[in-house]
């Protein structure tokens, strides 16, 4: 499948976006990725490099910055704190850990040649 | 039912906690209360009345919030003196004229200092030493005077003499008897004190009865003795003694003592039962109490007896530990030992300047008395034993022979339920221990609950030993691990990263955590990784660990923009510099606002401009401020000698040195710091972590303020600095408080936590007692030496400027970040004016 950029507006839904080389991103520190319109926050954690993507939108501030978020693990999942009022996020699921009616949208994520792609919705 | 008038005659601490009491017990509403106050200001602490020269102000001293009264609704008549009691009528008449019918009667009058009848002794310049006004006409004859001195070596005259030495006056004290406090301590005491306070200065003499006080020839005042010797002096301060303030009491016929002092029964009633004595004015038992302890306790028993409770005022612990002139002094019940068979053991340490004595039973089985001179870290443990009648070791030398090995304290768990752990507000153990099934945990809180060791603070460390001990006995365990991926307390973390030299945080995880870490053990490790080595925090390794605001070296704001603080040391700026920062403010759209520190804060910035913002501040000569780091902020300044009239110092350049010294210091949280160049204090220093006030001998240093949601004044912690020795403490201080503070912890509440609080401060810092000082300030020295300017660092790294772009793969802006205009400046659209925008865009 054809690796679309990401200024693309009008995406499929299944499409592989690119967003970077695996260099451009650093073990514990978040990036954000324009996919369609929409801002997504990835991750690659520490230690095992497992890749994570999630809505970059912090409900609770209603500002976009997710990926500037300390991310690390609470009693096993893996989570993201927003930098603004501190709320957990899953980074799995989406799952917000302070208020169980909160949940963000998560997005798949693949390294394919040394490029991370997070596919579309 | 209708409430009954309650009036109470004098305000002063016995009288305040009387009402305090009372308003406790009176759940029924019974009484409306009335106070009268000869004074023109409520209850103040005059036990520590001499601090009101060392900077503390009468509001610092007051007793009650300034509110008490309004929200008790009780009346108080400030500066009204009652002038007669009419019984028959049950009326008081003040000298305003006013004329109040009273059902119960309460008289807290005091008493007032004894002026021995000496020829002269009605001259000018001649003063007590007992209201906040005695001290302010002291302190303004001070100014013209040289040398002063205090008739009376007894507690407070020494306290006076204290207050004169902090005027700079050269400072006699004249005691009559052969020795000082002659009546809470013995010859080998006396003599061991009396050395002591000579060191500093006051010349003591003793023995000596003045004759007569006449014009002097170099000074004001001659004060002639017995012994045909003389004192030139230019003011005189009395403190011989108290004498009931029983006037009142007399003009209505009211029972009174052969020696003055109101007569009361157990009760605190008078010979008329609808009329109450208290405190120093009360004669119980043929006794006057001269201390507040005791005054309390009649307080409690007249609150309980006016509410229907039976109580009865037993006779009081007169036992007392206090500082005077720096020097700690402690007594216990029968401190000469007169008890028929009573056999005393003493240690005495000539080379310390120690000197302690305990007197115990013919049976060796109980503890009578004690004194203590110049270490008074046994009085807790000794008072215990005394006030709870236990049976004291089988050699009970070893509780005052220095325990050279371990400190063996009175295990705490011994102490019976009845124990009165702070004798200033009766707190037993049993209070304590209900206040923590209570939920108070902490030592603040407890504190709060019991008010034990507010008064003096002598039971501080009993009190947090039983606070620990109790709640480790009920299995609450006070986990204290940073988090979950550390069993360890910061202060653990800090000591492990000093002592193994850990400098990255993957190392300390693998060694002595688990997991990934979260946003609170990150960030504290990266603090004390920085306090420690002081090494760029956004390299490799530790960029990680930052949270927004370090990683990108500027404040995140509720939109997700950035905030920049430009250093400006001291508040300090030259106009050329000012221009900068407005043209910089219009070239990139900033909002801009002046800060509390004297800085000009520039908002709206977005993380792409950070680095294009900060390469024209860094040309024209800015480093960062540190504004988004727990990290030394600012040194606040008045404008100082200079170019003020008042200033004494050149505040400015002591607050740009000292900026530029501890510039870039990360701590457990943030720190401030303020120079004022007067005591006028325009720099507000009290309130910072570290305050500096200039005197006309060099700086008064204050330490552990803070302003914001609990606000707390600083303590003074040392006088007159060089700034050598300023500088030093300071060193010291900050590297203190960085190794021994809990994670975000203020300077503020790691003092209110700190066991033996700011005296043991002082012997850690001033004193060395923990030999930490070299170390400290090497630790500090290092810091200092590394320092480079975080922006200036990010500048010249390629890699590091690739972090500030919003997308990662692309060059777009965050389309969120909408501003609006207000007041000819921009600010972040609300959500609403977004979706306008958005509709017109």
């Amino acid at each position: 499948m054809q690796v679309l950029e990401a200024v693309n507006v009008n995406l499929v839904t299944g499409a592989w976006v690119k967003v970077g080389a695996v260099e451009d991103i650093v073990d514990g520190v978040g990036v954000c990725a324009l996919i369609g319109g929409q801002q997504v926050a990835v991750f690659r954690l520490p230690g095992g490099g497992q890749y994570y993507a999630i809505d970059n939108h912090d409900p609770f501030s209603e500002a976009n910055v997710l990926s500037r978020g300390l991310v690390g693990n609470i009693k096993g999942q893996p989570v993201v704190a927003s930098p603004i009022y501190k709320q957990h996020f899953n980074l799995q699921t989406g799952q917000c850990l302070e208020d169980e009616s909160v949940r963000l949208e998560t997005f798949a994520v693949r390294v394919k040649e040394g490029i991370v792609q997070i596919e579309s919705k | 039912m209708k409430k009954e008038t309650l009036v109470v005659i004098g305000n002063g601490m016995v009288g305040q906690n009387f009402l305090e009491a009372l308003l406790v017990r009176d759940t029924a509403q019974r009484y409306d209360i009335i106070v009268f106050g000869e004074e023109s200001r409520p209850a103040y602490d005059r036990v520590h009345l001499s601090e009101f020269f060392t900077g503390k102000s009468a509001a610092d001293l007051a007793l009650a919030t300034p509110d008490f009264f309004i929200r008790s609704g009780i009346t108080l008549y400030a500066g009204n003196r009652v002038t007669f009691i009419d019984r028959q009528n049950k009326l008081i008449h003040s000298e305003h004229n006013d004329v109040i019918g009273y059902d119960k009667l309460v008289i807290a009058t005091g008493s007032y200092p004894f002026v021995p009848p000496v020829p002269g002794h009605d001259r000018e310049r001649c003063y007590v030493y007992r209201t906040i006004d005695d001290l302010i006409s002291i302190a303004e004859s001070g100014r013209n005077a040289r040398i002063g001195a205090v008739i009376g070596g007894g507690l407070l005259g020494l306290e006076a003499a204290n207050a004169l030495r902090n005027l700079g006056l050269q400072t006699h004290v004249v005691e009559f008897a052969p020795r000082l406090m002659a009546i809470q301590i013995d010859d080998s005491g006396g003599a061991m004190l009396r050395r002591k306070i000579e060191v500093l200065g006051v010349h003591v003499h003793t023995s000596k009865n003045t004759t007569a006080i006449t014009d002097g020839n170099g000074c004001y005042h001659k004060l002639t003795f017995a012994d045909g010797e003389d004192l030139e002096t230019d003011l005189i301060v009395f403190s011989a003694g108290i004498r009931p303030r029983d006037d009142l009491a007399r003009e209505c016929k009211l029972e009174v003592g052969q020696r003055g002092g109101i007569v009361i029964n157990n009760q605190c009633q008078t010979s008329d039962p609808t009329v109450y004595a208290i405190g120093e004015c009360a004669l119980w038992n043929n006794q006057i109490f001269g201390l507040v302890a005791p005054g309390y306790r009649m307080a409690e028993t007249a609150a309980d007896h006016l509410t229907g409770r039976e109580a009865a005022f037993m006779v009081a612990d007169m036992s007392t530990k206090l500082k005077l002139l720096g020097v700690d002094v402690g007594s216990i019940g029968d401190a000469h030992g007169k008890t028929p068979g009573a056999r005393a053991c003493s240690y005495f340490d000539e080379t310390n300047e120690v000197y302690k004595k305990i007197v115990v039973s013919a049976d060796g089985k109980r503890l009578l008395g004690s004194v203590l001179i110049g270490d008074t870290s046994d009085y807790g443990s000794l008072l215990q034993y005394y006030l709870n009648g236990m049976v004291v070791p089988e050699h009970p030398d070893t509780l005052i022979l220095p325990q050279r090995d371990a400190p063996v304290g009175l295990g705490v768990d011994t102490l019976p339920a009845s124990a009165q752990i702070c004798s200033c507000n009766n707190v037993s153990k049993a209070n304590l221990l209900a206040a923590l099934d209570g939920g108070a945990h902490t030592l603040v809180d407890l504190k709060r609950c019991t008010k034990a060791s507010t008064t003096c603070g002598g039971c501080t460390v009993l009190v947090g030993q039983i606070l620990n001990k109790e709640l480790e006995k009920r299995g609450i365990t006070v986990n204290r691990d940073l988090c979950e991926h550390f069993p360890y307390t910061r202060q653990d973390l800090y000591l492990l990263v000093r002592t193994e030299r850990i400098k990255t945080f993957s190392d300390l995880i693998a060694r002595h955590g688990r997991g990934l870490g979260c946003d609170i053990c990150k960030p504290a490790v990266a603090s004390i990784l920085a306090s420690c080595w002081n090494e760029y925090v956004l390299r490799e390794q530790h960029a990680p660990l930052q949270d927004t605001n370090d990683h990108f070296l500027a404040n995140m704001q509720k939109d997700g923009t950035y905030s920049i603080v430009p250093r400006v040391p001291g508040g300090e700026i030259t106009p050329e510099k000012l221009i900068v920062l407005g043209q910089v403010a219009i070239k990139f759209g900033l909002y801009t606002k002046i800060t509390g520190a004297q800085r000009v804060d520039l908002f709206g910035a977005r993380v792409d401009q950070l680095p294009l913002i900060w390469r024209e501040l860094v040309a024209a000569g800015f480093e960062s401020g540190h504004a988004y780091a727990k990290a030394l902020r600012t040194v606040k300044s008045c404008v100082g000698s200079t170019w003020c009239r008042y200033g004494v110092q050149d505040s400015v350049a002591m607050a740009i040195r000292l900026e530029n010294r501890y510039k870039g210091l990360r701590a457990p949280h943030k720190l401030k710091m303020a120079v004022s160049g007067c005591t006028r204090e325009c720099a507000e220093a009290q309130s910072k972590d570290v305050g500096v006030i200039a005197t006309d001998k060099g700086w008064n240093l204050y330490v552990c303020g803070n302003g914001g949601m609990k606000p707390r004044h600083a303590d003074l912690f040392a006088a007159d600095l060089d700034d050598a020795t300023l500088i030093r403490y300071i060193d010291r201080f900050f590297m203190f408080y960085i190794r021994t503070a809990d994670r975000l912890q203020r300077t503020a509440s790691w003092m209110d936590n700190l066991e033996g609080g700011l005296d043991y401060l002082k012997q850690v810092i001033i004193e060395d007692r923990l030999g930490i000082c070299a170390e400290l300030e090497q630790e500090l020295a290092a810091v200092v030496g590394s320092y480079a300017c975080e922006w200036q660092q990010t500048l010249n790294d390629p890699a590091r400027l690739r972090q500030f772009r919003h997308f990662v793969n692309s060059s777009r802006k965050d389309n969120n970040v909408l501003f609006v205009s207000e007041r000819d400046q921009v600010r972040p659209a609300t959500a609403e004016e977004k979706r306008r925008l958005v509709r017109t865009a």
